[in-house]
C-alpha cells in the first residue's frame, strides 16, 4: 500500500515536469517527435533509478558517517556525471542495440535536473533504500509519460496555423500549462 | 568595454530567460511570488558572478580534456556556499525554495556562460558578464513573478496589496498551470516586440 501511494503520487499527483517544474529544458527540448520523447524517457528511467540508488548509497555509506552532509551538491553532480559517463562506456561494449536506442541522449541527460533533483528529494523525505528506488522509478515513469503526451500533442500541432510570435516555446509553454491544469485534477487522490 | 551596453545586452538582447530560454526550471518554479523571484535570481547572479571569476582565472591551467567536471566543480562549490549562506541569513527563503537552491548547479545559464565566455575572456571581462547575465535572469524571473503575484495573490512582494480586500484573485496563476501560460505568453510577447528590433 505504501509502495501504491509513492508510485500513484509520484506519477500523477506530484508529476514531476507538470507540477514540479524539474527537467523543463529536456521536456521542451526533445518533446518534438514521438520516437526521440520515448527514446529520452526509457534513458531517464534507467538512469534516474540508478542515480538514485548510488547516491542515496554514497549519502548513507561516506556523507553522514564523516559528518560532511554539506558535500552533498558536489559530491551528487560529480557521482551523476561519472555515472552517466560509466553507463555510456559499458552499454557501448555490452549492448550494442540498446546503446543505440539510449546513446544519443545519455550525454543530454547528466544536465537534466530531475536526476540531481529525486537524487536529493529521497534524501529530503527521508526515504528508505527501497521507497528511494521505487520513487525513483515512478518519478521517471511521471517524466516519461509527460515527455510522451507533450510529444503526442506536438507532432499535431505542426499542422495548426500558430501566430508568428507564439510558434516554438510560447505556444508549447501554454499547452504545458493546459496540461498542469488537467494534472492538477489528481491533486488530492492520495 | 561600455558596462551601459553590456547591461542592455544582458536585460534586453541576451536575455537569459525570456530570449535564449535558459534555465527554465528555476525560472518557472520560483516565480511564485515576486520575493522568491528575487531571492532565486541573487542566488544564481552570486554563484554566475563568482563561477565566471574564478574559470576565468584558471582557465589556463584547465585541461581542455576535463574542463567540463572542472567547471562543475567550481560551480557547485559557489552553490554550497550560497545555499549555506542563504540558510543562515535568510532561512525563510532558503526553506521556500527548497531544492531549487543545490539545483543551481544543472541550471544551464551558468555552465553556459562558462563555457561560452569565462574560458575564452580574461577576470574583469567575466566578471561583467556575470553581473549582466545575472541581472538579466533577476529581470526576467522577477517581471514574471509580478505578473503572477499581481494576478494570482493581487498583490507585490506579498505585502503591497493592489487588489482590495475581499475581492477574489485568479488563484491560478500561482499555481503550476499559470506559471507555463503566463511565461507562454511572456515569450510571446518578448518574441513580438523585442526580438524584431534587433
Amino acid at each position: 500500500m505504501e509502495f501504491i501511494i509513492i508510485i500513484i503520487g509520484a506519477i500523477f499527483v506530484n508529476n514531476i515536469v507538470f507540477l514540479q517544474f524539474l527537467g523543463i529544458c529536456p521536456f521542451l527540448g526533445v518533446s518534438t517527435r514521438l520516437s526521440t520523447a520515448t527514446g529520452m524517457a526509457a534513458a531517464v528511467v534507467f538512469v534516474m533509478t540508478l542515480a538514485t540508488l548510488v547516491t542515496y548509497l554514497f549519502q548513507v555509506l561516506l556523507l553522514v558517517p564523516l559528518d560532511i552532509q554539506f558535500m552533498q551538491t558536489i559530491v551528487y553532480i560529480l557521482v551523476i556525471a561519472a555515472l552517466v559517463q560509466m553507463v555510456e562506456i559499458i552499454l557501448k561494449k555490452v549492448s550494442q542495440p540498446l546503446y543505440q536506442a539510449l546513446g544519443v541522449y545519455l550525454p543530454l541527460i547528466t544536465t537534466n535536473c530531475t536526476i540531481l533533483g529525486v537524487a536529493l528529494l529521497v534524501i529530503r523525505k527521508n526515504y528508505t533504500l527501497v521507497q528511494s528506488v521505487v520513487f525513483a522509478i515512478a518519478t521517471a515513469i511521471g517524466f516519461g509519460l509527460a515527455l510522451i503526451i507533450f510529444a503526442g500533442i506536438r507532432e499535431k500541432m505542426d499542422l495548426y496555423d500558430i501566430p508568428e510570435a507564439m510558434k516554438g516555446a510560447p505556444i508549447a509553454l501554454v499547452t504545458a500549462g493546459l496540461l498542469s491544469l488537467a494534472f492538477m485534477g489528481f491533486a488530492g487522490m492520495v | 568595454m561600455n558596462f551601459g551596453k553590456e547591461l542592455y545586452r544582458g536585460i534586453i538582447k541576451e536575455n537569459p530567460t525570456l530570449v535564449l530560454l535558459l534555465g527554465m526550471c528555476p525560472t518557472l518554479a520560483m516565480s511564485n511570488s515576486v520575493t522568491n523571484a528575487v531571492g532565486m535570481g541573487i542566488a544564481a547572479a552570486v554563484v554566475l558572478i563568482g563561477s565566471n571569476a574564478v574559470i576565468s582565472l584558471i582557465k589556463n591551467i584547465t585541461p581542455d580534456k576535463v574542463r567540463i567536471p572542472v567547471f562543475i566543480v567550481v560551480i557547485a562549490t559557489f552553490v554550497t556556499i550560497t545555499d549555506l549562506v542563504m540558510e543562515a541569513y535568510t532561512p525563510d527563503l532558503h526553506k521556500q525554495m527548497g531544492i531549487f537552491i543545490p539545483l543551481i548547479v544543472v541550471n544551464c545559464i551558468i555552465l553556459g556562460r562558462a563555457e561560452a565566455f569565462a574560458q575564452k575572456n580574461g577576470f574583469a571581462a567575466s566578471v561583467v558578464d556575470g553581473i549582466v547575465i545575472g541581472i538579466g535572469f533577476t529581470v526576467g524571473i522577477t517581471v514574471l513573478a509580478s505578473i503572477r503575484e499581481l494576478l494570482g495573490a493581487g498583490s507585490i512582494f506579498g505585502v503591497i496589496k493592489l487588489v482590495p480586500e475581499g475581492s477574489s484573485t485568479i488563484l491560478m496563476f500561482v499555481l503550476p498551470p499559470g506559471a507555463f501560460i503566463s511565461l507562454g505568453f511572456l515569450i510571446a510577447a518578448v518574441n513580438k516586440f523585442v526580438k524584431k528590433k534587433s
